[in-house]
């Protein structure tokens, strides 16, 4: 049949079971626009304020359900606009889709208005870009995108298509949707009996979760092979949920800010057992000494991440979730009881705890707080910084996507977006948004959003009125000469998020928190806390780059 | 280190190299040559990368490279399994007294002389690279006005 290139765009999205897309309207991206308007009862567009917000919505849509996220946007700067968020699904392997429209095919190359080249400026930033100009290749480059975002290690596709081809007349057939390619290994076998032979010989085994076990929805493997054979788990930032934080051989994360525990069982472990993860510079925070009385086992479903920052002694490359399900079967049952209670003995040796302060409420206090008052479906999503860490280190993380946070590219201004297309897609959860002031100040535009589409988000800010993760290593490591982290803003954030339509609430103290929680979680509009704490409290432990364990800074 | 050369099947479309070329730069990969060239198939070019690298950077590049949509298929290149060729064009400043002298290296060498003025020389040849380093060794001799080598293609026995 024909139909425009408007609406084969809508036709496709339909065949991928899109229900819900984040976007901004514009002089070129009208067409679709107006397509959307046909398709209005079928496809629900959530107008953000700003094409950034609409990118980390589609994100955090993708993150808290294993769906793809899909955000439109028109040429030029709504399409600039997109690229931190491509930027960030890009560094933590989100499925996502870009939709961006692009000038008439006679102006491309002219400098038109609000012309830019989009997939010129993403190709570092996406897994594949498609630029449309013949309306023979859009439904194909549609479909192909869907595959892209979906196949192997997941991550961003942007599909760029111009005026001519959303507005000209294309062939449409209706269509299954092209088959995932799986990413096997050849000596898949004889390498899972190395693997099993090595895990069962293990005496102080640990297995290292990071987030390509959530996107491989491996949970239930991890949790098998936890208890099979008795071996601990850390995790990486991306990798909380996996286990439970209450599972009692879970030990939370590791790294730069992880546990004593975490990071000193890495070191003195004789096996790591990996399971997609990269080894980020702020997990393997010494790549000499990472993991250096352990022979290391990875597990990736992206062979260039075999030996990329740390060396691996073996490796299978596949899916986290088939690959350990085949490799439980060849695990003996084993008993570590000695090895998990050292590792629980350095826990309660140097818990992670904040360092008390003056203040009347701490962020550990806080965050415990509002854990203990939600119920474990809740999801927790963070901006970036000193609360994202924090909350990392207390959010009780109950299971895969309920805690998402900007990991790889570190977005501040990544939380409101990501907390707006969390709670689109899980009406029925609790969403809650942990900020700081700082990050704030970078997204509280997507409030009108939250309040447009009566999403009853709650923000929790963690007001420091620093810009506290800079200013902390001012602290430690430039003598606290505070350049430019103490911005002396006067910026009243119950009143902003009133005048948004919204709810705000201040906390000067737990008593004030309670209070305000409680009228929070019984409000139907986005509401805001803004709490009060020291502007002093550290993100402790840490451990800097180039550093080990045995530098760890505890107090 | 060893020079390693990859060969790479990529897509005959718009945007092909600029992606290759993106990736490289991301990560730093270094490259001594790359050319591109059409094969048999029009839907398919062929690209030729030679980089010196140990095998760890060798896995990087040839993983890395394998992820992008429009890689078809990438392989090393053994130097015992395969011709290497290059062309190299040279023009020397060699007047009368200088001419025959350059002419001998370039019979040896079974180069060409492709074009002849009172003053200049510009000298054609076609070989495996280390061919044509050993013959520019020995013009440089004379003065050398410029040089352009295309870079390496290789293909199996």
């Amino acid at each position: 049949m024909k139909i425009t290139g408007a609406e084969a765009v809508m036709k496709v999205l339909l065949e991928h079971g899109v229900d819900t897309v984040f976007g901004y309207p514009g002089g070129t991206a009208i067409i679709l626009y107006d397509e959307l308007y046909k398709y209005r009862d079928k496809i629900n567009h959530i107008l953000t304020a700003h094409e950034q917000g609409a990118a980390h919505a589609a994100d955090g849509y993708a993150r808290s359900t294993g769906k793809t996220g899909v955000a439109i946007a028109t040429s030029g700067p709504g399409a600039t606009n997109l690229v931190t968020g491509i930027a960030t699904a890009y560094m933590d392997s989100v499925p996502t889709v870009f939709i961006t429209a692009n000038v008439a095919n006679s102006q491309i190359g002219r400098d038109a208005f609000q012309e830019i080249c989009i997939t010129g400026v993403t190709f570092p930033i996406t897994k594949h870009s498609f630029f449309v100009n013949k309306k023979e290749d859009l439904v194909d480059a549609m479909r192909n995108a869907f595959r892209i975002a979906n196949e192997g290690r997941k991550g961003p596709v942007l599909v760029d298509m111009t005026k001519d081809v959303a507005n000209e007349l294309v062939d449409y057939e209706p269509m299954p949707n092209y088959p995932l390619k799986k990413v096997s290994d050849e000596h898949e076998e004889s390498k899972l009996e190395k693997f099993a032979k090595y895990i069962n010989k293990a005496d102080k085994p640990v297995m290292l979760v990071g987030g390509g076990a959530i996107s491989s929805e491996a949970s239930d493997e991890v949790k098998a092979l936890m208890k099979k054979a008795d071996i601990p788990v850390v995790n990486t930032l991306m990798g909380l949920g996996t286990v439970p934080s209450s599972e009692e051989k879970a030990f939370g994360m590791l790294g730069m800010h992880g546990s004593y525990a975490a990071n000193k069982c890495i070191a003195e472990a004789d096996l790591i057992l990996a399971v997609g993860t990269r080894f980020s510079d702020r997990v393997a925070l010494n790549t000499k000494h990472f993991g250096k009385n352990a022979k290391i086992l990875q597990i990736d479903i992206d062979k260039s991440e075999i030996n990329k920052n740390i060396f691996a002694a073996e490796n299978i490359i596949g899916d986290c979730k088939e690959v350990l399900s085949k490799l439980i079967s060849k695990v003996e049952d084993s008993d570590h009881k000695e090895w998990v209670d050292q590792i629980n003995k350095w826990d309660e040796e140097k818990p992670t705890k904040v360092k008390e302060c003056n203040s009347k409420m701490n962020p550990e206090e806080i965050i415990k707080y509002i854990c203990s008052n939600t119920d474990k479906e809740t999801i927790y999503v963070t901006d970036v910084g000193q609360h994202q860490m924090w909350a990392a280190q207390y959010v009780k993380q109950t299971s895969p996507r309920n805690f998402i946070s900007s990991g790889g590219l570190g977005t501040m201004g990544f939380g409101y977006g990501a907390a707006i297309g969390a709670q689109m897609a899980n009406p029925d959860k609790r969403v809650i948004h942990f900020t700081g002031d700082g990050s704030l100040h970078m997204d509280m535009t997507e409030a009108c959003t939250a309040v447009s589409n009566d999403l009853p988000i709650i923000t929790v800010i963690l007001n420091n009125r620093i810009l506290g993760m800079v200013y902390q290593w001012q602290t430690l490591n430039f003598g606290k000469r505070y350049s430019q982290t103490t911005p002396e803003r006067k910026t009243d954030f119950p009143k902003v998020i009133e005048a948004f339509g919204g709810k705000g609430f201040r906390a000067d103290n737990m008593e004030e928190l309670a209070d305000a929680f409680e009228k929070a979680l019984k409000s139907d509009v986005p509401c805001w806390i803004d709490c009060n704490i020291a502007k002093d409290d550290l993100v402790l432990p840490m451990i800097q780059n180039g550093k080990t364990v045995d530098d760890i800074i505890y107090r | 280190m060893k020079k390693e050369v990859l060969s790479i099947y990529v897509d005959n479309k718009a945007n092909v190299l600029s992606r290759v070329v993106s990736l490289y730069g991301r990560r730093g990969f270094n490259i001594d040559s790359l050319t591109v060239s059409a094969t048999n198939d029009p839907d398919i070019s062929r690209i030729t990368i030679v980089f010196e690298g140990d095998n760890l950077t060798l896995h990087q590049i040839v993983s890395q490279t394998e992820k992008l949509e429009v890689v078809r298929s990438i392989k090393t290149l053994e130097s015992k399994e395969s011709f290497f060729r290059e062309l190299l064009m040279i023009k020397v400043r060699a007047d009368k007294s200088k001419r025959s002298e350059v002419k001998e290296i370039v019979d040896i060498y079974r180069a060409k002389i492709i074009n002849l003025t009172k003053e200049e020389m510009v000298l054609e040849l076609t070989g495996a690279p280390d061919k044509l380093d050993a013959f520019l060794d020995l013009v440089k001799d004379y003065e050398i006005i410029d040089i352009c080598r295309t870079g390496v293609t290789g293909i199996e026995k």
